[in-house]
């Protein structure tokens, strides 16, 4: 496995919604190197017979009954909002200038 | 107040309140003295709501006068880990992201603790989103450890563990995603259990990784612990991993003290190297009163727990990553640069960088590139099947033997500061307790002794098979009565004097 660089420390940190200032990425790239080399021996463990377990006990279709139950108001849902308008979250511009 | 004091075990609280020779408002006003004279040297809590506490105590005193049937645990205070959401009051998960937030709801947890009658004192410290061992990620300031206040109090849940070593509350609820609640309690001297996945509700935890999170109960005695247990935990439609079946009996476990005839696994890979000399000699030590009070010891091998250090720092940051993007500044949560000209992504992606801690930004990257395609398979792929060959170990293990034992952590408190600049040593510390929570299985950690070389406290886990919770409560209380009668008082009374004592 090729060593993470710092252009791949820049877009991990883009993809995730991160801002990182120059410092930061320096500090990832050599601390992630050591962490991924350090973790990637789970490759030896992983023989292409063993099954993936995403969860400890599997359930599967849990529903709860279709009725209806005392909710948040719009007041609640809005208390924590950092703006609000017209009873709605009041976000930036989703589109940007390009 | 008649023989009842904060030193005092959340049950002998409990026959007080029920007998009449206390009131749960001179029990919650006793332990907010503690906690002002003690807080400014330990600094367990990040928020007091102690007009909340006095009003629900007064409630209970009332609703007791008025010959109203109550649960065991009404009255008795509590100290919140800062993950769990309670509504009205401030809930931050240690991090800036959630300054100022104040949930709209309870969690579950929260739901079944009030309809309790328990008094929730205040929210306790931690690492940032349950992200650390020693609840320095933490973005309010360290929490110290009573026993040494130049040491860390373990992680995530320091605060939790701290509170209850200080004796600022009785009982304290943790989380543990992959050691959070039993190696705090391990290095204060204190008793916290990681129920079963799925026999307490997620509902209303702030989300870490979500296949290993579980609440669960902390307090100073195996008792304690499992009246606790019994009060938070069932089936709740709210959580879609919640297990719908009967809680087991823990209560009825704890004070059963005998093991005669049960079989008992030490993990031998769980012993080696690495482990602190005194750690291994309690540990071998409490063994031998294990023996005495008629328990068989065999030794177990699980080969596989080798990766489970590797497999967990692949697994918890790749659904962190997932998990974390909830904050996105949009709903809830602070806000940072919205100057008008900047899009929602730029405010989002600045917000994030203000917000999340160094070591939340380094497993949301981590776990972005583990899930990341063309990595996927090489990284998260393998560690879930790590995941199956450690259920499997843990399996053919439970086949012979009714429970396992280790050390819960390699060594005892390490000093703040310490592991700060190296996240592959401060991650050691989870090392014996992470394959409980790749499994999904119970797991306790008690008290056993100091170790000799510092003199600081040193944790005893027992791992059960899911669902079977009761099993570890039935071990912990027999090993914990014969200690305590090997050495004549608890393990607590020893812990040096702090100022408010």
């Amino acid at each position: 496995m090729a060593a993470i660089s710092r252009e791949d420390v820049a877009h991990l940190a883009k993809l995730a919604r991160i801002d990182m200032n120059e410092g930061e990425l320096d500090h990832l790239v050599s601390e992630l190197g050591a962490i991924l080399g350090a973790v990637a021996r789970v490759q030896e463990a992983a023989a292409s017979d063993v099954p993936p377990t995403s969860h400890p006990f599997p359930v599967n279709n849990v529903f709860r009954s279709d009725e209806v139950r005392p909710s948040l108001t719009n007041a609640q849902a809005l208390s924590g909002a950092p703006a609000q308008a017209e009873e709605r979250f009041k976000v930036p511009q989703i589109l940007g200038e390009e | 107040m008649s023989d009842i004091t904060i030193h005092s075990t959340a049950a002998q609280m409990s026959e007080a309140l029920i007998a009449g020779s206390t009131t749960s408002v001179e029990l919650t006003n006793a332990h907010f003295a503690q906690i002002e004279a003690v807080e400014p040297a330990v600094h367990a809590f990040l928020h007091l709501d102690k007009d909340g506490a006095l009003a629900q105590a007064a409630e209970v005193d009332a609703k007791r006068a008025r010959g109203e049937k109550l649960a065991p645990l009404a009255g008795v205070p509590l100290a919140l880990k800062d993950v769990l959401a309670q509504q009205g009051v401030p809930t931050t998960a240690g991090s800036k992201m959630l300054e100022g937030w104040r949930p709209p709801y309870d969690a579950t947890v929260v739901k079944k603790l009030k309809d309790a009658g328990v008094v929730i004192l205040g929210k306790t410290n931690m690492d940032e989103f349950a992200m650390g061992s020693s609840t320095e990620n933490s973005a309010y300031g360290n929490t110290h450890n009573p026993w040494d206040l130049t040491r860390i109090p373990g992680g995530s849940g320091g605060g939790s563990a701290a509170a209850l070593a200080a004796f600022e509350a009785p009982l304290a609820i943790g989380t543990d995603t992959g050691g959070s609640i039993r190696q705090p309690a391990a290095v204060t001297g204190t008793v916290g259990v990681k129920p079963t996945y799925g026999g307490v509700s997620r509902y209303g935890l702030i989300a870490f990784s979500s296949s290993l999170d579980q609440a669960g109960p902390c307090a100073r005695t195996v008792l304690d612990t499992a009246l606790l247990h019994e009060a938070i935990a069932g089936y709740d439609q709210m959580d879609s991993t919640s297990i719908n079946a009967p809680v087991p009996h823990v209560v009825a476990a704890a004070k059963k003290l005998d093991v005669k005839g049960l079989k008992i696994g030490v993990v031998k890979e769980l012993l080696g190297e690495g482990f602190q000399a005194g750690v291994r000699q309690r540990f071998e030590e409490a063994l031998e009163e294990l023996v005495k009070a008629g328990a068989q010891i065999v030794e177990v091998s699980c080969p596989n727990f080798d990766y489970g250090l590797a497999a967990y720092y692949l697994i918890a940051p790749s659904e962190a990553s997932s998990n974390l993007a909830r904050f996105d500044s949009m709903r809830y949560g602070i806000r940072i640069g919205d100057d008008g000209t900047r899009s929602a992504e730029e405010v989002m992606s600045l917000t994030r960088h203000e917000g999340f801690g160094a070591e939340v930004k380094r497993r949301i990257i981590l776990g972005t590139y583990a899930l990341s395609s063309g990595y996927y398979d090489a990284y998260y792929g393998s560690a879930q099947k790590v995941r199956t060959l450690v259920k499997r170990d843990f399996d053919a293990a439970f086949a012979h033997v009714d429970v396992l034992v280790s050390p819960t952590c390699p060594t005892t408190a390490f000093k703040l500061g310490e592991n700060t600049d190296d996240p592959l040593a401060m991650y050691l510390n989870d090392i014996a307790t992470i394959p409980v929570n790749l499994a999904g299985i119970g797991g306790m950690s008690l008290p056993c002794g100091l170790a000799p070389e510092d003199g600081l406290p040193v944790g005893f886990q027992i791992m059960s098979p899911g669902m079977r919770d009761d099993l570890m409560y039935q071990v912990g209380g027999t090993l914990e009565a014969a200690l305590v009668s090997k050495w004549g008082h608890t393990l607590l009374s020893q812990a040096p004097t702090l100022a408010g004592n």
